[in-house]
């Protein structure tokens, strides 16, 4: 049985449709990467997997279950958003929010618990400034760490949006290093909401192209192609492949997206 | 003179109010400096010398009208979970209005001025048994308060996005802060009155946060900051007959002095 199942799903604010009948599922251990310029309801996909937001038609679940049961077992990337730097808040104490954040009273963690916050901290190599204060940490760090509270309930699906938005290569490398890593030791399914792709390219198995009304859902050469991105904006847009590099050239949306040369 | 008014017995009610309310404003201000909600404490506590100053105009206890203003705007801020500036301008024009009236009621009421006086600076010496009581059972609910929301509190407080995708019910708690908080100022304005509330709930608070990066410590540590403060400054207002309310903010702000001075310095030294 599929980790994820998503059936006919579609999204409408008032008269705008953001996708009508969207259907794809996710195998244990895969990874999605959401692609598509802004405005298509990219993060609007990413609530709905989370429960927080109902979809206008169709249905999703995770293991068998509706996504508002299931948000203890999610695990949430959000964007790099630095944390205040006054905030009185350790590395560590971010990470452990992400086992028992959600649990009413105030209580020390288990032995067994404590011990998985320290491996998860250790496993994303965040163990030599855990205990410094969050908020001096760099952007790269701090991302690290919002990994490891994203790993540390152990969840059934990982739920990135745009994880390396302001991150410098390297840390790039890092964070899609971790995750990838992760789902093939544990075989949870990653859904990896970008809009440069050439990050993950890599690594993704399956390429999930939102266009304005339109969706296609693929493996990347199947989807990352000049008639298949034509097909979906009804406009000739051209794909490039650049040494190792995917460049979309053409769409409608100018601000759009996938530079050789990312600003850094 | 001084051992001998240490046995008076308006010398313990002060010394137990004063303690009551320092341990509930020490453990709520960590919530709300993390939040950058002091202004918000500012107009919950004018607000709330509106509302009892209001009660004083109809002829109702003027705590009863206290905590129904700090509830009131305390409820209001919380719905409208505002942030950054728009949040600071909203609560500005509100509290604004709020004082003014605040001026409106005192002018109209015909009692005694100096009921009026002691709600904007404090009057920990005038504290009766029966407050002494009142007091501890409203501290009693905004501790188990504390205590039974303490995680997820902690984790909308600092990272409202991850607790919103947990299923941490983010806006609720948002409320729920603000009611506690507006108990807590109800609370102090009796110690150290409406203008001074800032000195028991933020200041501490503010000095636990440059001592220790770690969320329980300092929590524990406002509380006996908020202690020494308010007990201290009791004694220090027996031995020299200035306003209490004074001793208690020069305390508070001395900490809050060489906290940040600590803090600098273990910086330069890393």
């Amino acid at each position: 049985m599929s980790v994820v199942s998503v059936e006919g799903l579609t999204l409408r604010f008032g008269d705008r449709v953001l996708w009508r009948d969207l259907s794809f599922a996710l195998e244990r251990g895969e990874l999605l990467a959401v692609l598509g310029p802004n405005g298509t309801g990219k993060t609007s996909l990413v609530r709905i997997l989370l429960g927080l937001l109902e979809p206008s038609a169709g249905t999703v679940t995770i293991d068998g279950r509706l996504p508002a049961e299931m948000r203890s077992r999610v695990g949430y990337i959000p964007q790099q958003r630095i944390f205040d730097r006054e905030l009185a808040l350790r590395g560590r104490d971010l990470v452990r929010l992400g086992l028992d954040g959600h649990r009413w009273g105030a209580a020390r963690l288990s032995t067994t618990e404590h011990e998985r916050v320290e491996r998860t901290i250790e496993s994303v190599g965040a163990g030599g400034y855990a205990d410094a204060p969050l908020g001096r940490l760099s952007g790269g760090e701090q991302q690290r760490l919002r990994v490891a509270q994203a790993l540390v309930s152990n969840p059934s699906l990982l739920l990135a949006d745009e994880p390396l938005l302001s991150l410098d290569l390297a840390y790039q490398q890092i964070i899609t290093g971790l995750l990838d890593s992760h789902r093939r030791s544990a075989g949870t399914p990653v859904v990896f909401v970008t809009h440069d792709i050439n990050p993950v390219l890599s690594i993704v198995d399956r390429v999930l192209y939102l266009a304005p009304g339109r969706w296609a859902v693929g493996a990347p050469d199947e989807v990352l192609t000049s008639e298949a991105l034509s097909a979906l904006y009804g406009t000739p847009v051209d794909v490039l492949r650049l040494r190792g590099r995917v460049v979309v050239v053409g769409t409608p949306d100018d601000q759009h997206v996938h530079h050789v040369d990312h600003a850094h | 003179m001084f051992t001998s008014l240490l046995a008076q017995h308006f010398v313990h009610n002060a010394l137990a109010a004063g303690a009551i309310v320092a341990v509930v404003s020490g453990a709520i201000g960590w919530f709300v400096v993390t939040r950058g909600a002091s202004f918000a404490v500012h107009a919950i506590s004018e607000l709330g010398f509106t509302g009892a100053a209001g009660a004083l105009v109809v002829g109702l206890d003027p705590i009863v009208g206290m905590i129904g203003g700090s509830l009131g705007v305390g409820l209001v801020l919380g719905m409208l979970s505002l942030r950054g500036r728009e949040r600071d301008s909203a609560i500005g024009a509100v509290l604004a209005f709020g004082l003014g009236v605040g001026v409106l009621f005192l002018s109209l009421y015909q009692g005694y001025a100096t009921e009026a006086t002691n709600l904007l600076f404090g009057s920990i010496v005038g504290v009766s048994d029966r407050q002494v009581l009142e007091l501890g059972i409203v501290a009693a609910i905004v501790l188990t308060g504390v205590v039974a929301l303490y995680r997820p509190l902690l984790f909308s407080s600092v990272d409202p996005e991850g607790a919103e995708a947990r299923g941490v019910p983010v806006r609720s708690l948002s409320v729920a802060v603000f009611l506690l908080l507006a108990l807590t100022t109800a609370e102090a304005i009796q110690v150290v009155g409406v203008l001074l509330v800032l000195t028991l709930v933020i200041t501490p608070a503010a000095a636990a946060q440059r001592l220790t990066v770690r969320p329980a410590r300092a929590l524990l540590l406002a509380v006996a900051i908020a202690l020494v403060a308010t007990e201290g400054g009791i004694l220090l207002s027996l031995a020299q007959p200035w306003p209490t309310s004074f001793f208690i903010s020069a305390i508070s702000f001395g900490v809050y002095l060489i906290a940040r001075i600590y803090d600098a310095a273990g910086r330069v030294a890393s």
